[in-house]
């Protein structure tokens, strides 16, 4: 089983840093690692209908959710590191390493016998077992999961869905609104200066600079500002001075 | 190949699941906890599946993977209810039935 030891430690690895990872998308990313290798063990214990099921379902239905979910809350949304109950996370980490350690310990002194493998009960193929299976044995249990799906889908439906309050406004509303708030406080009625206007960066990481030449807080988005990814102008205008002062230099010297 | 070295891997997953919904904060990552935990359960029952010779257990991985699937739609609606009324993922912030 060279899959299983290639697998298990990139496995412990991912869940790993699916715990400690700042970001929540990486730990989506990490938890799809985790979930793929799962999918090959299933079809190393000859289990391919399994090893469908997890990479249709969890890799492409669940995972998705999670990542569309992280889109919609905000990339920016990180964990807070301010602790509710004091000592907490190191009660926490001790807890769950002496869960491990039990658990670890409690399996390796139990002897499971010999293995039967799958090779009989799978003698028409996986799938034809496993329905045959599901379809006498387990109907009931099958048919209640209808039940849950289908409520599952509604109570999703109802939780997601947002009553409009009050009526939509419209383009003349919003002119409108703009125009009071120049009148009362003498906010721009115009549109955002738009970014990237700053010499030689022309992206939108790049922040307008005003004609005193700081740079223009409104000519950048606000997730880029949340996320920290804005230009620094003030680096970009060293490296231009210092750029100008060698180009000067190498023209002084050779002109005079 | 024996089952126990698969067994131990799903021990493990469980734990590091545990860990993780102890100790982190946000929602989400949370719940990606608790889907590993269910992930972790998977691999031991189709472990004993494959040690037991039946394909019981198969059958009851698949049934956790149903339960999961729809345990994720409506955790994650539920999510991002509460993130539209407290603009948080945060799972200490959600506490007003403490009061």
């Amino acid at each position: 089983m060279i899959a299983f030891w290639i697998l298990a430690p990139l496995m412990v690895v991912c869940a790993l840093g699916m715990v400690v990872s700042r970001k929540a998308v990486h730990s989506a990313l990490m938890l799809a690692v985790v979930m793929v290798s799962l999918a090959i063990l299933y079809a190393a214990q000859d289990a391919p209908f399994l090893f469908a099921v997890q990479i249709i379902v969890y890799t492409g239905a669940v995972l998705m959710l999670f990542l569309f979910v992280l889109m919609l809350v905000g990339v920016d949304a990180s964990d807070s590191l301010v602790e509710t109950l004091r000592g907490q996370r190191l009660l926490a980490i001790a807890v769950g390493l002496l869960f491990a350690i039990v658990l670890v310990a409690g399996l390796a002194q139990v002897t499971v016998g010999a293995v039967v493998g799958l090779d009989e009960a799978n003698i028409d193929g996986n799938v034809p077992g496993v329905a045959r299976l599901l379809f006498s044995n387990y109907v009931f249990a099958f048919e209640v999961t209808s039940a849950l799906l289908i409520t599952a889908a509604v109570g999703a439906m109802v939780l997601a869905h947002r009553e409009r309050l009050s009526a939509k406004p419209t383009q003349r509303d919003m002119a409108l609104a703009r125009m009071r708030d120049y009148a009362d406080r003498g906010v721009h009625p115009g549109p955002l200066p738009g970014p990237g206007t700053f010499a030689r960066h022309n992206s939108v990481d790049t922040p307008a600079l005003l004609p005193d030449g700081t740079p223009s807080e409104l000519s950048i988005s606000r997730v880029m500002r949340a996320r920290g990814t804005v230009r620094d102008v003030e680096a970009d205008r060293a490296a231009i001075a210092r750029v100008d002062d060698e180009t000067n230099v190498l023209r002084g010297g050779g002109d005079r | 190949m024996s089952p126990t070295p698969f067994l131990v891997l799903s021990a493990l997953l469980f734990s590091i699941g545990t860990l993780g919904v102890l100790v982190r904060r946000n929602a989400i990552v949370v719940f990606m906890c608790v889907e590993l935990m269910l992930n972790a359960s998977n691999l031991a029952f189709v472990t004993f599946a494959r040690q037991h010779g039946n394909l019981d257990g198969q059958i009851a991985a698949f049934f956790v993977m149903v339960v999961a699937a729809a345990e994720v739609v409506v955790g994650l609606a539920i999510i991002m209810t509460i993130f539209r009324t407290r603009r948080s993922a945060s799972v200490d912030d959600a506490s007003l039935l403490k009061y």
